[in-house]
């Protein structure tokens, strides 16, 4: 049933890299329960240009769950409380009437705040670009069919490439670490036949690139798992592990 | 000026090998000497980027979000088409190459459609050896499901989230060259800009969405690859940052807009539920396999659908059209939907909304099998609407979704404005005035991978360009332009926000320029939005600053260019008076109310040209020929 309900939201401020930041709180009154989350903060953001303020900055694009450009630690957690649900797609009837709720941007030290909740998370980019690819130019594919991949094995690549690189894994884990992301990308790549060839380069790689970029180390503590909007399991993490030990074994005996 | 779309002679199945080789070519050597800017990171910019940088280009890729994966292009669900015939049912690039000039309602280039059936095969090949992990059969083959307007199965599709495979495909390989340093990736940077040198497009002004700068980049050639237009009507399935803005001022600069009033309303999108809407959700095409579509018989009856017997149900699709049956185009679909409704027999709370039902379905096949086939949209349906559609049938109602207009471009996707090219949703080519479900992922790819790599060679070979650099007074004069816009938004300091704007705008758009239109509306709707951009540029509030982060200016910028390009919209309307697929003007139908064509007098494509703000736009005609496809009143039934 749709009903209105009150809030108070306590929203992280910074005005750029160098200001500090600070919790500031509002209260939004006669919220449909229909909302989702985001067009509840637009609600806030149109009363406050209204009132001579600046508005909230956050991302979105789809608004569908999928883009992975959403995302906001609510309440303490990445993409709020509701399981593989990402921020846009968390509808205010999960709330009550009188809640406080705190919203701050994914905090980790590859990730740096651009304004509000607004973060940069090029360095996701960064590891793919070092190797989270399949070396192929356009034109010289063999016929789609020639590359039989059983019904069993595409399924479990797509469980894997539903990555949405939205970072809430890395938000989620007490090392800031990426390793559900890049365990993510390496394993669709690795169980794929056409990806087999470069797999353990590859996993080696995105590896180095990641600790480069400032991401911690995996300690298992599986918060990453718990938080991530599309599911994504930690059985990735061990096939990614599987591919690290043979390229290193391999580049030790070169 | 005579429109000339460059289209090769001969015969159609050899059109396209014989323009490759009539093509000059740029030695690979000499690749490395260019630079091209590519505007754009979804199917058709993000291939496109990456593919020229694979022959040795030095490419300059934009987008307006944190990373190039996120285009838009991500939210595809339901499939791609291409005609491998791997399931043995008649399938041939000539069937559809058929199809889509008639589910085009025959408002497309016959020459440019045969290509993209061609072409279609490379591409699932291509994104195969990607590591594109489309569905598989057990025996390790691909699977096809059907889509609307056809009678094949030809779809290939990796669960609901075809879209993001295919795109996370070309962000690989994008990804890759950016590696490999050959692209320099550019994110978070929205074109304000087209520059003109002499006449060609030598460049870009943007503006960085994070330090609030004015950037200029000068290029060779320019691809603009940045999707369609339907925001322009507030409420889309498209994307929040989905604009026009790239296209509309190319348009300003001399590119011809074609066939702008050539939208798609899709039938199947969760219905509309409050004010504070921000977008609408598609619910894939792809659920007309296995749904089924009705409506009570009786207008008014408001009983629960369980409590609707079989016999008080109404399947209109499959009574009206029992070849395709619900399998009908979607400008057929959404049209008798809203036929449904505005006899009093929609459901919900709004009554704009009709029954798609799987109850069938899952009695047939079991639970199992639809949940693996639509499992992620009935889990999205599920956490929008709160109603489980497993158990309940959805509701769904017609939405803007797709615009098959866009910049006029030839045979080599080159606007009118001489090395400033248009790829994907962004220009006009392949669909006519309506498009097929699964084919804009096909066009988009065919675009970026197959076609662009080709003929922006003909064209850097074919022209002896001297090096600019954003030093040349065209850069600073677009500079300053950009920069006076932003200065007057910023300081009007109205009483309205853009969004408030932008919804009436959608209003206006929806209720006289949406699924169905007569002249007196558009007559009307025309004053409405001259009324309402004149306001805008009095009384907008824009808060913030220039220099910093600032979305309700981005917003206000885009918005802007809607409030013009929504004028150019039903001028387009006005001018063709006759119903032809996603154009229904309510003056020109069959008996049985279906679109009535007029051959004789609109069989073309109307290209519009900018005379400047404020002044009426010039109509250039591209006449249509039919050598291959016969004409005929299209039919489904
Ligand atoms: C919900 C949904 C489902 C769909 N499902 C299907 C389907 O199943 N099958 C199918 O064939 N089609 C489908 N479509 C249609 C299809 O997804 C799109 O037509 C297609 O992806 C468009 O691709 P594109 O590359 O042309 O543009 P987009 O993917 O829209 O990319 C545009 C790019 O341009 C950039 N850009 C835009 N403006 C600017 C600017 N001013 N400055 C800088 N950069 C800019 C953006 O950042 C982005 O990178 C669907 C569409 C929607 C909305
Ligand atoms: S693994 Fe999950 S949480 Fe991490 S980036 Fe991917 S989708 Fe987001
Ligand atoms: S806005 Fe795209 S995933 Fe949330």
């Amino acid at each position: 049933m749709t009903q209105n309900i009150n809030l108070t939201l306590k929203v992280w401020r910074q005005n750029g890299q160098q200001d500090k930041g600070r919790f500031e709180t509002y209260e939004v009154s006669d919220i449909s329960t229909d909302m989702s989350f985001l067009e509840m903060l637009d609600v806030l953001n149109e009363t406050l240009t209204l009132e001579g303020k600046e508005p909230i900055a956050f991302d979105s694009d789809c608004r569908e769950g999928i883009c992975g450009q959403c995302g906001s630690v609510v309440n303490g957690r990445p993409h709020g409380q509701e399981k593989k649900t990402t921020l846009c797609q968390l509808h205010m009837r999960h709330f009550k009437n009188g809640d406080t709720i705190a919203i701050e941007p994914f905090r980790a030290r590859a990730f740096k705040v651009l304004k509000d909740l607004m973060v940069d998370r090029g360095a996701l980019d960064k590891v793919i670009q070092s190797g989270g690819f399949i070396s192929v130019n356009a034109g010289g594919a063999p016929d789609a069919n020639a590359i039989p991949v059983s019904g069993e094995i595409a399924e479990r690549a797509m469980d894997a490439a539903q990555c949405i690189g939205c970072g809430a894994c890395v938000a989620a884990c007490p090392n800031a670490s990426a390793m559900l992301f890049v365990s993510a990308n390496v394993s669709h790549l690795a169980l794929l036949p056409q990806g087999k060839l470069e797999a353990a380069k590859r996993a080696l790689a995105m590896v180095r690139t990641m600790d480069a970029c400032g991401f911690g180390n995996c300690s298992n503590e599986r918060e990453c798992e718990a938080e991530c909007p599309k599911g994504i399991s930690i059985i990735n993490i061990a096939r990614l592990n599987r591919e690290f030990f043979k390229a290193g074994f391999f580049s030790h005996n070169e | 000026m005579q429109l000339d779309g460059n289209i090769p002679s001969g015969p159609i199945q050899d059109k396209w090998d014989k323009h490759c080789f009539d093509l000059k070519l740029v030695n690979p050597a000499n690749k490395r000497k260019y630079d091209i800017i590519v505007v754009g990171t979804g199917l058709a910019g993000g291939s496109a980027a990456a593919t020229l940088a694979e022959l040795g280009y030095n490419v300059k890729n934009f987008c307006i979000q944190d990373s190039p994966r996120r285009a838009h292009s991500i939210a595809a669900q339901g499939g791609i088409n291409a005609a491998k015939n791997y399931q043995n049912d008649g399938d041939s690039i000539w069937r559809l190459f058929y199809d889509t000039v008639k589910g085009g309602d025959f408002r497309a280039r016959e020459a440019n459609v045969y290509r993209l059936a061609q072409i279609s095969n490379n591409i699932i090949d291509q994104c195969v050896a990607q590591g594109v992990p489309f569905a598989r059969e057990y025996g390790g083959q691909l699977a096809n499901r059907s889509f609307g307007g056809a009678q094949v199965s030809r779809t290939f599709y990796a669960r609901g989230q075809t879209g993001q495979q295919l795109l996370l495909g070309a962000y690989r390989s994008l990804c890759r060259q950016i590696g490999a340093g050959k692209v320099e990736m550019f994110p978070r940077r929205e074109l304000l800009d087209v520059v003109l040198v002499q006449d060609q497009a030598r460049g870009i002004v943007t503006r960085n969405l994070v330090t609030g700068e004015i950037e200029k980049y000068a290029a060779d050639a320019v691809v603009l690859a940045t999707g369609g237009y339907g925001n322009v009507f507030f409420l889309s399935t498209n994307a929040m940052n989905s604009n026009v803005t790239a296209a509309f001022r190319a348009y300003r600069k001399g590119a011809f807009f074609a066939n702008p009033c050539f939208t798609q309303i899709h039938p199947t999108c969760i219905p509309v539920h409050g004010t504070y809407q921000s977008k609408l959700t598609l619910m894939s095409e792809s659920l007309r396999n296995d749904g089924r579509v009705w409506v009570p018989k009786t207008p008014g009856d408001k009983r629960n659908p369980s409590e609707i017997p079989e016999s008080d149900r109404d399947y209109y699709l499959e009574r009206k059209y029992p070849s395709f049956g619900n399998l009908v185009p979607r400008d057929v679909a959404s049209r008798n939907a809203k036929e449904q409704c505005d006899m009093g027999k929609g459901v919900g709370e709004t009554g704009l909304a009709v029954y798609l039902d799987f109850a069938d379905a899952i009695r047939r096949d079991g639970r199992d099998v639809i949940e693996r086939k639509y499992g992620n949209l009935f889990e999205m349906y599920e956490k929008i609407t709160g109603d489980n559609p497993y158990e309940t049938p959805m509701m769904i109602y017609p939405a803007v979704h797709y615009t098959m207009g866009g910049l006029w471009v030839d045979y080599n996707l080159m606007t009118t404005v001489p090395g400033l090219f248009a790829l994907g949703e962004a220009n006009f080519s392949d669909h006519g005035a309506n498009r097929l479900g699964a084919s804009a992922l096909m066009q988009g790819l065919a675009d970026g991978y197959f076609i662009i790599p080709y003929t922006i060679g003909g064209y850097l070979a074919g022209n002896s360009l001297d090096k600019v650099s954003t030093d040349h007074p065209a850069f600073r004069e677009s500079e300053s332009k950009v920069k006076e816009m932003t200065d007057t938004l910023l300081s009007i300091n109205g009483k309205r926000t853009v969004d408030d704007f932008h919804k009436e705008l959608g209003h206006i758009m929806w209720e006289y320029c949406g699924m169905a239109r007569n002249n007196e509306g558009l007559e009307k709707a025309r004053g409405m939005i001259q009324e309402l951009r004149e306001e805008f540029w009095k009384n907008v509030r824009v808060p913030g600053l220039e220099k910093d982060v600032n979305q309700s200016l981005e917003r206000a910028g885009r918005v802007a260019d809607f409030l013009e390009f929504s004028e150019l919209m039903i001028i387009d309307a006005l001018n063709r008076q006759e119903s032809c697929g996603g154009h229904f003007n309510e003056a020109y139908q069959t008996d049985e109310n279906e679109a009535r064509r007029d051959d004789e007098n609109y069989s073309y494509v109307a290209a519009w040209e900018s005379k400047g703000v404020g002044e009426e736009p010039v109509l250039h005609k591209e006449d249509l020929e039919f050598e291959n496809v016969k004409l005929t009143q299209r039919s489904y039934k």
